[in-house]
């Protein structure tokens, strides 16, 4: 693989707080042009790394590039080209939308701040909203506010923290639409996010907990690496099945989904040892499906909770 | 009903209880504000308890003297015997003396005047002429007051001197209060004021600016963009030199109409120099703002930085009267320096020549809390 098509190269990044250990020997590449989802549960360590990326921690060890320069020694040229949207909403609130982007523009040395902070305006759907102060907006305007002053320097690469947390569904699929627009146009754009829907929506997605990259591929790919066998139950009473089937052995995740129940396993033997006893019951209708990507997730959080502190 | 009410009042005793213990274990985890209230009053108390002397002896004194003889010699040790005046300076010409009190390096120049043993021998009644800086009214007012002893002393030691012709002295001391000969308080205290008014708000101004940034979240977005902690600081104090500037002159204003202070010496220059003070004061104010982790916290560092500028910079009490030790803290802070610089202008027409030491000190003051500041100021959230 040619290295001009790498946008980020790191390996065995660590990083710790006050001695608890944050992010543990993290490797991963993303190439240009894709959409690369990050994802795992409170705490997993994904908003280091991608602080780490843009150079705004130090990593205590590891290396890597990002957009072709060292992380550690050439901060400067990745904060030129790096777009970073913080998980809180980081612009000023007191300014106007029209001085937010003024400012951005500034900052990033932009020629004509004023017309290019009129044209990410036009670009966002404000038009007539402009002097409204950020701090008035609602979420999904703040948060359609903050991607748009994030890509008015158009940087190679955005870093995208929870971006949609606490945005309603239309204001996400929207979203959305506007990264794969932005990645089609060659820009790359690494994301971290809880919601599964999303996850789907990535090219590649890595899925890190307590620290530690569990699993990374395409969809397709993580799934088939996590080898788990599922079943799903639907019928009456499945609440009741489910607590039975949590203490079985060779049951390594039970999820209700609505009215229905998946059961998964790594072995597939063992599973079906498990609910061999349920599984003549008539009122239950059992169908082995493929296991999807939240299954996976799951059962990956619940098996590195052993890691935890 | 009286159930319903002692219900009420144990409830809302109950809430207020809630809200105590929330209090304290909050103050427990801030430092600095534990601390700001346990060591700083004690600190404090004993610093200016010690530092503050308004009576003060051993003011800086010049001396201007054209002839070496036991009769100067006598009038010289007869001043420096009440204790008040030192001599620290021996000054040539007229103009040297005069430049030392304009500049505030001296608050008195003893001037004999030339062919001064034979005027007394004669019976001639020469003046011995005292100048005191009266700028600040209190430090010349007890000196001056204890001159009135020192030509019996001084006879009294040179005995080839007839002590008194029919009960009239054999020289005369000539005292010359100048800047405010009136000592109008106003006049000593409206110069200051300028500089304390300016520190005060300067330091506010940019003592929250860095950390109002870190607690509403738009340092790390601000920290992710291509701008370096040089130009934040710049960024950050170049409109309150403005705005500075015009409370600067606002306050000029109303001391020339209200308060009739005169301004002997050049408008520019005070404007020049108090551009300068404001300067450096916002760098100190930016300089905590890196330090702090909260803006309560960078209020109080601002609040226990301006006190001793209050009390220790000449402003509320005589600088010369402060032990050694003081005085050096006095000399480090740029409030001390500009105080000289107003009341030298304002009040003494001291030209830029005066005030080099003044302002050099305001400059190197800035410049260090500059560099302090951008090496404080976090460049990652490490």
């Amino acid at each position: 693989m040619p290295a001009a098509e790498v946008a980020i190269e790191v390996e065995g990044l660590t990083k710790s707080f006050s001695g608890k250990v944050v992010v543990k020997n993290l490797s991963m590449r993303v190439m240009k042009g894709q959409i690369y989802g990050f994802l795992g549960p409170n705490g997993s360590g994904k908003t280091t790394t991608l602080r780490m990326l843009c150079g705004l921690l130090t990593p205590d060890s590891g290396k890597g590039t990002a957009l072709g320069y060292d992380i550690r020694t050439n901060s400067d040229a990745i904060k030129r080209r790096v777009g970073y949207m913080t998980q809180r909403f980081s612009l000023y609130q007191d300014l106007s939308i029209r001085e937010n982007l003024e400012f951005v523009a500034r900052v990033y040395g932009l020629d004509a701040p004023e017309q290019r902070a009129r044209e990410a305006i036009t670009r966002l759907g404000l038009n007539g909203r402009e002097e409204q102060l950020a701090g008035e907006l609602s979420g999904g305007w703040k948060q359609r506010l903050a991607l748009g002053a994030c890509i008015l320097p158009q940087p190679s690469l955005l870093l995208l923290d929870e971006p949609t947390a606490g945005v309603d569904p239309k204001a996400r699929r929207e979203f959305w639409a506007e990264i794969h627009k932005l990645a089609a146009e060659g820009m790359t754009v690494l994301v971290s996010t809880h919601y599964m829907d999303e996850a789907e929506r990535c090219h590649e997605i890595a899925y890190i907990a307590y620290g530690t990259l569990l699993a990374q591929g395409t969809i397709q790919e993580v799934i088939a690496q996590s080898r788990l066998v599922t079943y799903t139950v639907s019928g009456p009473d499945v609440a009741e099945l489910a607590e039975k089937l949590a203490k079985a052995p060779g049951v390594d995740m039970v999820a209700p989904f609505g009215a229905s129940l998946h059961v998964a396993g790594r072995d597939e033997e063992a599973l079906e040892a498990a609910i061999a006893p349920y599984g003549r019951e008539p009122k239950w209708t059992w169908v082995r499906t493929p296991p999807s990507l939240e299954d996976v997730f799951i059962d990956l959080m619940s098996a590195s909770k052993d890691n935890f502190q | 009903m009286s159930t319903l009410a002692q219900g009420w009042r144990s409830g809302a005793l109950m809430r207020a209880w809630a809200m105590l213990v929330k209090e304290f274990v909050q103050l427990k985890r801030d430092r600095l504000t534990f601390g700001t209230m346990i060591f700083i009053p004690v600190v404090q108390l004993l610093l200016f308890g010690y530092a503050i002397n308004t009576t003060p002896r051993n003011l800086p004194t010049a001396l201007l003297v054209y002839e070496d003889n036991d009769l100067t010699r006598s009038v010289i040790a007869a001043l420096s015997n009440t204790s008040y005046f030192h001599m620290t300076h021996v000054a040539r010409t007229e103009a040297e003396m005069d430049h030392w009190l304009r500049s505030g390096t001296v608050l008195f120049g003893v001037e004999i005047p030339p062919g001064f043993e034979r005027s007394v021998r004669r019976g001639d009644r020469p003046a011995v002429l005292v100048v005191a800086d009266a700028s600040d009214p209190v430090a010349a007012g007890t000196a001056l007051g204890a001159l009135e002893g020192v030509i019996s002393t001084a006879l009294g030691r040179d005995r080839g001197i007839p002590e008194t012709v029919q009960s009239v002295p054999a020289f005369e001391i000539r005292q010359h209060r100048r800047y405010n000969p009136a000592a109008v308080t106003s006049l000593n205290i409206v110069p200051g004021l300028l500089g304390t008014i300016l520190t005060m708000t300067m330091l506010i101004f940019t003592a929250l600016s860095v950390t109002r940034e870190i607690e509403r979240g738009t340092m790390e977005s601000l920290l992710a963009m291509p701008i370096k902690p040089l130009e934040i600081m710049l960024g950050k104090i170049a409109p309150y030199i403005l705005i500075g500037f015009i409370q600067a002159a606002l306050i000029v204003v109303f001391a020339l109409v209200l308060f009739e202070v005169p301004i002997a010496g050049s408008l520019i220059l005070l404007a020049l120099l108090s551009t300068l003070f404001i300067a450096a004061n916002l760098s100190i104010g930016y300089t905590f703002s890196t330090i702090a982790e909260n803006q309560l916290q960078a209020i109080q560092m601002s609040f226990m930085f301006f006190l001793p500028n209050i009390l220790l910079s000449g402003f509320m009490f005589p600088f010369a009267g402060m032990p050694r030790w003081a005085q050096w803290i006095g000399e480090a802070l740029p409030l001390t320096h500009y105080i000289r610089i107003t009341r030298g202008i304002m009040l003494k027409g001291a030209t830029m020549q005066d005030l080099v030491a003044e302002t050099l000190a305001l400059a190197f003051l800035m410049l260090v809390a500059m560099t302090i500041a951008v090496r404080r100021f976090r460049r990652t959230l490490d």
